[in-house]
């Protein structure tokens, strides 16, 4: 393996999938840099959503592979591809809607600390001092700490997102997978994210970010990546992608005019 | 923050232990004060706890646990008869029993979820009745039940005393506790409330907001990193164990164990008294079990005669259509009323008697909702 | 040859019943989205219509005839029912096929049965969790079954068959095996009827733009609900089927198994089975899934069986199910998406 390649998180590999007859990615490559934060954009029903599904075993890939470090993704279970360091942020908020802000960012910090299962009932979550101190951390992080002992099925949608942000975070991911992190977001809360996600860029994590907003994409983002009818048509660094006429066709055309 | 309770919760338990083990003075306005009745409270009450580990925390509605019930009566039984008369081995037998057992067909319906589970699971209920009336016979005694005979081996009483010319009774080293006695009543009692501080330390632990995360979104937990199937067979082991408790509990009252103990209408009765306390609070439960068998020990026991009593205070012809109407729920016309209580909690009440208290509660405070408290664990289906 | 003959047609006529009892419950969770456990309460209504109508039918007026005397010297009394005394003849035909009849009469009885359960009570749990629903109708098959308790007693009531029916038929004539397989006309009559039901429900369903509206919204309800058609009356309309669906079921079962307070319970436990195993959501499924349960319990039945795997007929339904649920999680014919987490 080359120094080169080591420094690949994730590597989509020839991946492949179709929905009955509607083929949804087509020999997708893709390498993701550590480090990095790698924007996926494209056009509705390009394919965004199907390839993150892809990296966290949600779907399986026809055929092709998805290794991250190395190590085969695509057989793997969701929870364990968990455990090897990758979480995601769904384009619907998945939260623990009746439990509060707190346990919902304790939870995970509970499977980071003692893996996939730990039959761990005999002292109360109110002494785990430590774990707590932590989730209060990134509470105040994602701004919602003030709300940590309210239900988070009570919070708006953009606080929703957040949360769930935050539930990643506390995992200190290898690899964060973002599908549309500000959409449906009023204009300032989607500055808000923005600045969060930049304060996460400098932590070494790597991050794919699936996004519509140009405004984000390119505050974000290290590399873009293009995808077009299940196919990536484009890739470089932001500047390159949004000089090229093919992208400008398949997308910014239709997202400018 | 430092002890593993909170001060709140330790408060509760108090208040709780204090409450059961005063019954037979607390009880006696309400007429439920004798032992027999109080026992009842206990064993289903520890039904009911163990039952809302399973439905409460992690929302699994499990239609077959009247089996784990059955199954725990009978390994009770079979200690008294092939050992001793003591109660502690029968309880551990059918403690382990049980858990086995809930191990065996947890780990097989887990695999399904929702509508799924609750089938397969009665399923199982329905073949381990429908088993025990039929081919296992030797091991339950079919119809009849299975009971204690004279001519039982009982190895370790036999080591050191003389078989006494009648049937023996339960013991706990030498006090008598089955049915009917005070003792047997704090026997009990002092095991509900063991199984009462398990199952608050299970809902304050890791673990049991764990379940509570899975009722809420399997899915997060999944993607989260959790391996959710050993918490759910887990949890279904442990209110399995509950279950098998209270079934060798019933044998140490009376030690007799039938198959009708497993029939569903068993399993469905332990998910009314849940329902009806609160499902996923603490104590709702007991209470829930305890009100059950409360009014079905009154209600069962009235018939026209009583009922033309009770009002005769009317006019003959009012009476008399009084007591038609109220005759159709008392006496034999006890499950209708069950049936009836059961509709009008679900429809009216989905949080049972603890939402009941909690909105009379919020009545008096002005409404203001109670908040900067971590421990929601009593509110699961408040959550709007 | 000719005791697998038999066993399978044992089969078909439980079968029919199952089938039928899982049709409408398959037709309300479908539609409707509710997990009906009163369902097995309506298969009971239906049987005790029909020994309501045959209650009436038989009461008797009794009139004493000084021609004759009894033993004691006293005039003999001679008992006629009301209705060969009103109708002559007729009267007596109408008590011979009160079974039959009694499906007429079930009908609209059922029918208002079923509405009134849909619009007083199911309606108000279509957006609640499906636990709740289950416990609901839970709550509400124990009612119904602790009323009939109440005015019909605790043990089963016999209802005979139209005389015509009540023999054997040589079905092995048939096929020209000999007369070794005896079996009853009523059995026939029973698995041609559920037939004829299952026909009936599917050409409706097919065949009509009402039904048609029924398939979509099987498929997709919120949508059905968008296009701007009244979803709630047709849903009325659709639990009101099911409700007639089980109710005539049990009307004609009862030659076959007397009837009695619990037999709603008894049937219901095996038909969820039943639509669990044809696959939640469709009817195909839970038809072809009665048949086959009902055929595989009578062959377990078989003494030949039973010396093998002993008490395997207590459990061969429940087994069934858990293998098939384990091994196909949607059940025969159940479709993605349908109930699923």
């Amino acid at each position: 393996m080359t120094t080169a390649e080591k420094n690949i998180v994730l590597h989509v590999a020839d991946v492949n999938k179709s929905f009955g007859g509607l083929r949804a990615l087509t020999e997708v490559n893709l390498k993701v840099e550590e480090g990095k934060v790698h924007a996926i954009i494209g056009p509705n029903g390009a394919g965004k959503s199907t390839l993150l599904n892809v990296c966290i075993g949600r779907i399986r890939p026809d055929n092709g592979h998805v290794l991250f470090n190395g190590q085969v993704l695509d057989e793997h279970e969701p929870h364990e591809i968990n455990q090897l360091g990758v979480s995601r942020v769904f384009q619907t908020p998945e939260i623990f809607a009746d439990l509060t802000l707190l346990d919902n960012v304790m939870i995970p910090a509970f499977a980071k600390r003692d893996g996939a299962f730990k039959f761990n009932a005999v002292r109360a979550v109110a002494a785990e001092k430590s774990v707590r101190d932590e989730a209060e951390y990134v509470l105040q992080d994602v701004g919602l700490y003030e709300r940590r002992f309210d239900l988070a099925g009570a919070l708006s949608r953009g606080d929703k997102r957040r949360l769930e942000l935050g539930m990643c975070l506390i995992q200190k991911p290898k690899l964060l997978l973002l599908d549309e992190p500000t959409a449906g977001m009023a204009r300032h809360d989607t500055n808000m994210t923005i600045d969060l996600l930049k304060r996460i860029k400098s932590r070494g994590m790597t991050k794919v970010i699936i996004e519509h907003d140009m405004h984000v994409v390119f505050s974000l983002a290290d590399k873009i990546s293009v995808l077009a009818q299940g196919k990536i048509i484009a890739e470089g660094l932001p500047d390159e992608v949004r000089g090229s006429p093919k992208v400008k066709e398949a997308y910014l055309g239709e997202a400018h005019q | 923050m430092f002890s593993n309770l909170s001060s709140r919760d330790w408060t509760m338990f108090l208040i709780f232990s204090g409450v059961v083990l005063a019954a037979p003075v607390l009880f006696q306005p309400i007429g439920a004060a004798y032992p027999a009745i109080l026992q009842k409270f206990c064993i289903f009450g520890l039904f009911a706890i163990g039952f809302n580990i399973l439905f409460g925390l992690t929302g699994y509605l499990s239609f077959g646990h009247a089996a784990f019930l059955g199954v725990g009566s009978y390994a009770a039984v079979w200690s008294f008869k092939l050992f001793t008369m003591n109660v502690v081995p029968a309880v551990i037998l059918a403690i382990i029993f049980a858990g086995f057992f809930a191990a065996v067909i947890g780990f097989i319906s887990l695999r399904r979820s929702g509508i799924y589970f609750s089938i397969i699971t009665l399923a199982f209920a329905q073949m381990s009745y429908n088993l025990a009336y039929s081919v296992l016979t030797p091991l339950t005694n079919g119809e009849t039940g299975l009971q204690l005979s004279l001519n039982d081996p009982r190895v370790i009483d036999h080591m050191f005393i003389e078989p006494g010319a009648g049937l023996p009774r339960t013991n706990f080293f030498g006090i008598d506790v089955s049915g009917g006695g005070l003792s047997g009543f704090y026997f009990t009692a002092v095991l509900l409330i063991i199984g009462f501080y398990i199952s608050m330390r299970i809902f304050r632990s890791p673990f049991g907001l764990q379940l509570k995360a899975i009722k809420s979104n399997q899915n997060r937990m999944r993607y989260t990193g959790y391996n959710t199937r050993p918490y759910l067979i887990a949890a279904f082991v442990i209110s399995g164990v509950y279950a098998g408790l209270a079934g060798a509990l019933m044998a140490c009252t009376d030690p007799l164990a039938g198959a009708e103990r497993m029939q569903w209408t068993a399993s469905g009765e332990v998910v009314l008294m849940t329902i009806l306390g609160g499902v996923g609070t603490l104590v709702g439960p007991v209470i829930g079990a305890a009100v059950i068998k409360y009014f079905e020990n009154i209600f069962s026991s009235f018939n026209d005669n009583t009922l033309n009593q009770f009002y005769s205070f009317l006019p003959e012809p009012v009476r008399e259509a009084f007591v038609t109407v109220s005759g159709l729920f008392v006496g034999e016309g006890w499950s209708l009323t069950l049936g009836v209580v059961f509709m009008l909690i679900v429809i009216f009440l989905p949080g049972g008697i603890m939402e009941g208290v909690r909105r009379i509660a919020s009545l008096f405070k002005g409404g203001n909702k109670g908040d900067g408290n971590a421990a929601v664990s009593g509110h699961p289906q408040a959550a709007e | 040859m000719d005791a697998l003959i038999l066993q399978i047609l044992n089969g078909l006529d439980k079968g029919g019943a199952y089938a039928l009892i899982a049709l409408g419950l398959t037709l309300v969770f479908g539609t409707l989205g509710v997990v009906n456990f009163a369902h097995g309460a309506l298969f009971m209504l239906g049987a005790f219509c029909a020994v309501t109508f045959n209650k009436f039918l038989t009461l008797e007026t009794v009139t004493l005839d000084p021609t004759q005397q009894t033993p004691w010297g006293t005039a003999m009394e001679i008992r006629t029912p009301v209705v060969e005394a009103y109708l002559g003849d007729f009267g007596a035909v109408l008590i011979n096929y009160s079974v039959p009849v009694s499906v007429l009469l079930a009908i609209p009885v059922m029918l208002v049965i079923g509405i009134v359960m849909e619009r007083g009570l199911i309606r108000h749990f279509y957006n609640r969790p499906h636990a709740d629903q289950i416990l609901v109708t839970f709550g509400l098959a124990i009612v119904i079954q602790e009323i009939i308790k109440h005015y019909f007693g605790a043990n089963p009531i016999p209802q005979s068959a139209p005389a015509m029916f009540s023999g054997t038929a040589q079905v092995g004539m048939l096929f020209g095996l000999g007369d070794a397989i005896p079996y009853p006309w009523w059995r026939l009559v029973y698995l041609f009827f559920s037939l004829a039901v299952i026909g009936l429900v599917f050409a409706f369903l097919q065949f009509t733009t009402y039904g048609m509206v029924v398939r979509a919204g099987m498929r997709d309800r919120e949508t059905v609900g968008l296009l701007g058609i009244d979803i709630g009356r047709r849903f009325t309309v659709v639990f009101g089927i099911a409700a007639v669906v089980a109710g005539v079921a049990g009307v004609m079962y009862t030659p076959v198994l007397p009837p009695d307070f619990h037999m709603g319970m008894d049937f219901l436990v095996l038909s969820f089975v039943v639509v669990v195993v044809g696959g939640m959501g469709s009817l195909g499924g839970a038809v072809a899934a009665g048949f086959l349960l009902g055929i595989l319990q009578s062959f377990a039945s078989m003494n030949e069986v039973k010396s093998i795997f002993p008490g395997i007929d207590q459990i061969i339904i429940y087994l069934v199910a858990v293998v098939i649920l384990l091994t196909m999680p949607r059940g025969l014919m159940g479709r993605k998406g349908v109930m699923e987490d």
